[in-house]
C-alpha cells in the first residue's frame, strides 16, 4: 500500500512518465531487457515493430492469462448453446419431426460446437483487449516523435517512473551504459 | 547457421534481403503513392457490378422467387449452387491463416492477409444468397432463434438452421481473426501518415497499438487460441454445408463421404482463387518480393493435393453408387455423367480432375501464365461441381413423370454475374486502403528479426 501512495506523490510532484531509450536492433533490446529486469525496475516495456522471441523471459514476464478467460468463453458457449437447443425443443416449442425424440442431442452437436467456437472467439479477442488496455487511444509515448517508428523499425525500452528506486539521471546513465543511442524523458501532458 | 539449416538449405521468403524499413516502405507503398488508372476502372466495372446485383435483388424481392428458373423437381438452383461457390472460395483464407500457422508453415505470412480478406469477401457474398432465397424477405429472422410475439423457434434439428449458425459463426470468427491480425499494421499506417485525416482514421482502427511486449504477449496468445479456433471452424463449415445435402434422403446427396469430400473441395477453389488473385496482385502492385514465385509453387502444390482427393470422392461416389446395389442410386450417378447434364459433369472433371495434373512438373507450377490459367478452370470447374451435385440429383427423382429439365434464367446469371461486382469492390478497396501484406509477421521471419542474428556465426 505504502509502495502505492509513494509512487502517486512521484507522479504529482513531476510530470516525468518514463525514460524512453532506443537500441539498434531485437538483440541489443534483449539483452538490455534482461539487465533492466535485473535492476529490478517493476514498471517497464519494451516495444517492437513484431514481436521478439524470448523477450518475455528476457522480461521476466508472468504467462498470459488470457487461456483462462478463453476458456471460461467456450464453457459459456458450450453449456448455453446446448441449453438453449434443449429448452426450445423440449419445453417452448415442441415440434416432432420424422418421429424422432423432442431431446434429439445428437442433432444439437452442431449447433453447440459452433456457438463454442463463437463465445471463445469473443472472448479471445476482447480478453486480449480487456488484458491489453485497448482501446488506448492516448499514450505518453505518442508525444514523441521517433517514436512512430516503433511500428515499422523502432526498438525502444522505457523505464516508467513509479518503478521503485527511479531516479531519473540515473536511470539515463544505465540505459546508456546498456548501449542505447537515443534517450529521452517522456512527459504526461495529461 | 545450425546443421538442420544448413542440411535443408531454406528458401528465403523475402527476396532482395529487405530490412525492417524498406519492407514497411514496400507495403505502405500502394496505400501512399498516387492510385493507378487501371484500378478506378476496375473499380468501376465492379461497382456497375454490384448496381446489377442490387437491381436484380430488387427485381426479386417484387416479384418473388418465380423469376428464377427453378422448376418442380428442382427446387434449388443458383442460389445454393453460389452459396456453395463462395463460402468454398471462403475457405482458404483462414485455412493459410489458422492451420499453416499451427504448423508453423512460415512462408503462409507473405499471403495470409490477403487471402483472410477474400475470405470474408467471399463470405459476405455467400451470406447473399440463402438470405434471398427464402422469398418472403421480411421474415428473414426467423433463421434466428429471436424470441418473438407468435412464441415460435427455429427447429434445431434442421441442417439449414445448423448452416446458418456455422456460416455466420465463420465469418464473425474470421472477421476477428483478420482484425486481430490488422491491428499492428494499422497502427503502421497510422504512424506513417501523412495527413490528420488519414492518421486520425488509421488511428481509431488501431486501437492505440504502441507495440509494447506487455502488449505482444497477450496478442501472441491471442493469435494462436484463435488460429486453434479457426481450425476445427473451418472443418466444421463446409462439413456443415455438406449436410444440407448429405442428411437428406436423395440419391446424390446422401452419401457419408460428402463432409470431407466439401471441405477438400472449400480448400481447392479457395486457393485456386488465393492464386488468380495473387497472380495479378504482385503485379500491378510490385509485391513480388514477398509474394515470391515460392509462395505461388507451395500453393500449387496443395491444387494439386486438394484436386486429387476431390478427383479420388468423385470416383468414389460412383463406386459406392455401385457397390450399394441401389438401383437409385446408380441411376443417380450414371445419370450424371451420362444422362442432359453429361456436359456439366464433364467439364466438372475435366477441369477439377485433370488440368491440375499439371502442377506435378515444376516447370508448370512456377510458370506464372499456366497456374493463373489452371486456376481460372479450378474456379470454374468448382461451380460447375456445385451445379453438377444439386441440379443433377433433383432434376430425375422417382417419378419419370416429373422428370425436368433445369436452365437458370437472365436474372440468375445476373445476380452471379453482379456478386463478383461485389467481391471485387470490397477487394479493390482493400487493395488500396490496407495493408495487403502482414507487415510484422513478415518482419518476424526476416533473419535480422532472430535476437541471436548476428551473434556468433558459428554455433
Amino acid at each position: 500500500m505504502s509502495i502505492n501512495l509513494k509512487n502517486k506523490d512521484v507522479n504529482l510532484k513531476s510530470e516525468v512518465f518514463g525514460v524512453l531509450a532506443e537500441f539498434e536492433s531485437p538483440s541489443a533490446l534483449i539483452k538490455a531487457a534482461e539487465k533492466v529486469r535485473d535492476q529490478g525496475y517493476q514498471y517497464f516495456d519494451v516495444f517492437s515493430p513484431f514481436p521478439i522471441h524470448g523477450m518475455d523471459d528476457a522480461m521476466g514476464l508472468k504467462p498470459s492469462k488470457l487461456p483462462w478467460i478463453v476458456f471460461l468463453g467456450g464453457a459459456f458457449g458450450l453449456s448455453f448453446g446446448f441449453g438453449l437447443q434443449t429448452w426450445v425443443s423440449t419445453t417452448a416449442y415442441k415440434l416432432v419431426i420424422s418421429g424422432k425424440p423432442l431431446f434429439s442431442y445428437q442433432a444439437f452437436i452442431p449447433v453447440t460446437f459452433e456457438l463454442m467456437v463463437l463465445f471463445s472467439a469473443f472472448a479471445t479477442v476482447f480478453g486480449m483487449f480487456a488484458l491489453n488496455r485497448l482501446p488506448q487511444h492516448y499514450h505518453p509515448l505518442f508525444t514523441v516523435d521517433s517514436f512512430s517508428k516503433v511500428t515499422s523499425h523502432g526498438f525502444f525500452l522505457m523505464i516508467e517512473s513509479h518503478s521503485d528506486n527511479f531516479e531519473c539521471s540515473e536511470v539515463q546513465r544505465e540505459l546508456k551504459s546498456y548501449g542505447a543511442h537515443n534517450i529521452e524523458i517522456v512527459k504526461d501532458c495529461l | 547457421m545450425s546443421v538442420v539449416d544448413q542440411e535443408i538449405n531454406r528458401v528465403s521468403l523475402v527476396k532482395d534481403n529487405l530490412d525492417f524499413q524498406q519492407l514497411t516502405d514496400l507495403v505502405a507503398k500502394p496505400s501512399e503513392t498516387k492510385t493507378p488508372k487501371w484500378w478506378f476502372i476496375a473499380l468501376a466495372v465492379s461497382l456497375s457490378g454490384i448496381l446489377l446485383l442490387k437491381s436484380m435483388l430488387a427485381y426479386l424481392f417484387w416479384e418473388g422467387v418465380g423469376i428464377w428458373g427453378l422448376n418442380n423437381p428442382v427446387g434449388w438452383g443458383y442460389a445454393i449452387v453460389n452459396f456453395v461457390f463462395w463460402v468454398g472460395i471462403g475457405h482458404a483464407g483462414t485455412l493459410i491463416s489458422a492451420i499453416l500457422f499451427l504448423f508453423r508453415q512460415d512462408w503462409r505470412t507473405g499471403i495470409n492477409r490477403f487471402a483472410e480478406a477474400m475470405t470474408i469477401f467471399a463470405v459476405i457474398c455467400a451470406l447473399i444468397f440463402p438470405g434471398v432465397h427464402i422469398g418472403r424477405q421480411w421474415l428473414a429472422y426467423w433463421l434466428f432463434p429471436l424470441p418473438n410475439s407468435m412464441a415460435m423457434w427455429p427447429n434445431f434439428r434442421s441442417p439449414l438452421l445448423w448452416d446458418v449458425f456455422a456460416v455466420s459463426t465463420y465469418f464473425t470468427v474470421s472477421l476477428l481473426f483478420w482484425y486481430v491480425g490488422l491491428i499492428p499494421d494499422l497502427a503502421t499506417f497510422r504512424d506513417r501518415a501523412k495527413t490528420a485525416l488519414k492518421s486520425k482514421i488509421y488511428g481509431i482502427f488501431a486501437l492505440g497499438w504502441r507495440g509494447a511486449n506487455r502488449h505482444w504477449q497477450h496478442y501472441e496468445k491471442a493469435y494462436l487460441l484463435l488460429a486453434a479456433l479457426a481450425t476445427p471452424l473451418v472443418l466444421s463449415v463446409h462439413s456443415i454445408v455438406s449436410f444440407d445435402f448429405a442428411v437428406s434422403q436423395l440419391p446424390g446427396w446422401h452419401t457419408t463421404i460428402f463432409p470431407p469430400y466439401f471441405v477438400a473441395g472449400a480448400v481447392f477453389s479457395g486457393f485456386a482463387m488465393v492464386v488468380t488473385l495473387m497472380v495479378l496482385t504482385r503485379e500491378l502492385f510490385g509485391m513480388k518480393q514477398v509474394m515470391t514465385l515460392h509462395h505461388l509453387e507451395c500453393m500449387n502444390k496443395i491444387i494439386l493435393v486438394t484436386g486429387m482427393m476431390v478427383g479420388y470422392a468423385y470416383g468414389m461416389e460412383f463406386f459406392m453408387a455401385w457397390y450399394s446395389v441401389y438401383e437409385y442410386e446408380s441411376f443417380a450417378f450414371i445419370n450424371r455423367a451420362t444422362g442432359p447434364y453429361a456436359w456439366a459433369y464433364w467439364i466438372m472433371v475435366s477441369c477439377n480432375v485433370i488440368s491440375p495434373q499439371l502442377f506435378w512438373f515444376k516447370k508448370c507450377r512456377t510458370s506464372i501464365p499456366i497456374m493463373f490459367v489452371v486456376s481460372i478452370f479450378v474456379n470454374i470447374g468448382m461451380w460447375f461441381e456445385r451445379f453438377v451435385i444439386t441440379v443433377t440429383s433433383l432434376h430425375r427423382d422417382f417419378l419419370p413423370s416429373s422428370w425436368d429439365y433445369y436452365s437458370p434464367t437472365w436474372v440468375d446469371v445476373a445476380t452471379f454475374v453482379g456478386s463478383f461486382g461485389l467481391f471485387f469492390t470490397l477487394f479493390l478497396l482493400f487493395l488500396k486502403f490496407l495493408p495487403i501484406v502482414a507487415i510484422a509477421e513478415v518482419k518476424m521471419i526476416l533473419p535480422q528479426a532472430n535476437p541471436h542474428h548476428g551473434d556468433n556465426h558459428e554455433h
